[in-house]
């Protein structure tokens, strides 16, 4: 099997808000990504496709279909926007880099037709990132 | 779909590979410049791998609030601008290579309450990395 991972980069803002919490909670939870006005990053996504080369074109996959696809699930949506007013996928969740990781894994994989999503992994910032991958098979260092 | 979170930590600090229980000449085939007297160093990245659910009310498998302070008293504070092999206890006894530099930070951070520790990968240089998984230090016990 090969990997294929194509990056991309988009920037966003956010803040980190959660309206069971008091003011007092929120800004010890969350620190300074309490700020109401929010705050932005450069987002970097590494997206690994897993699949066996095909036969006659020597390609996992047609990487610019893939291309197309990041540019239309992911750069439209999330692209200079502000996570927590303009993406309605992200609707009543903290805009973590856990679950805008885990939204872009779920908007991508039902849309990849050759090979298959193996990875994903979202940069924050050089310092900090999430990754999403195939829930892992029974009896691999997995814990109940 | 799993998720984990990973965090990077920056220590500097020096080390020499060497030990005792070879002579000279052994150290000096198998650990080559690394076996020099005086020691040398990197400036280490550490990758700290959190596994486990994401938190609904925060959004998070762990708060960087929690993480950052706890690596920063286990690794960073007995590590940096250190001489691994005197100012580190266990490095009197264990030489000093990356490999055994892993397993001691596994150690010290699998204690974090609030998520499981899955991975740390450390680049010695950019050249170099390491890396000790939770599945591996389960088969080793």
């Amino acid at each position: 099997m090969i990997r294929i991972t194509r990056k991309i980069e988009f920037s966003a803002a956010h803040f980190y808000h959660n309206a069971n919490f008091s003011a007092e909670e929120n800004r010890r939870v969350f620190g300074k990504c309490n700020n109401p006005h929010g705050h932005g990053h450069n987002y970097a996504l590494e997206v690994t496709i897993a699949g066996e080369p095909d036969p006659t074109t020597g390609m996992v996959l047609d990487l610019n279909e893939l291309k197309e696809v990041l540019q239309r699930e992911v750069m439209d949506r999330l692209d200079h926007r502000h996570l927590n007013y303009e993406v309605p996928e992200l609707a009543g969740q903290i805009p973590t880099c856990e679950n805008v990781a885990a939204l872009i894994w779920k908007l991508l994989a039902p849309k990849i037709t050759a090979g298959k999503l193996d990875r994903v992994r979202l940069y924050e910032s050089p310092d900090l990132f999430a990754d999403c991958t195939a829930d892992a098979p029974k009896g691999n260092g997995a814990r109940a | 779909m799993k998720i984990s979170l990973t965090r990077r930590y920056h220590f500097s600090a020096s080390h020499r590979l060497h030990t005792p229980k070879l002579s000279e000449a052994e150290n000096r085939r198998i650990y080559g410049k690394c076996s020099n007297p005086y020691g040398h160093g990197h400036n280490y990245v550490v990758e700290v791998t959190l596994a486990g659910p994401v938190d609904p009310e925060t959004g998070m498998i762990a708060n960087l609030a929690e993480l950052d302070p706890f690596v920063q008293r286990e690794v960073i504070e007995p590590f940096d601008h250190k001489f691994l092999n005197e100012e580190v206890p266990e490095f009197r006894t264990e030489v000093a290579t990356t490999e055994n530099l892993c397993r001691e930070i596994f150690r010290r951070l699998k204690s974090f309450p609030a998520a499981r520790l899955e991975k740390v990968r450390i680049e010695e240089t950019s050249k170099n990395s390491f890396e000790m998984a939770d599945e591996f230090e389960e088969a080793a016990r």
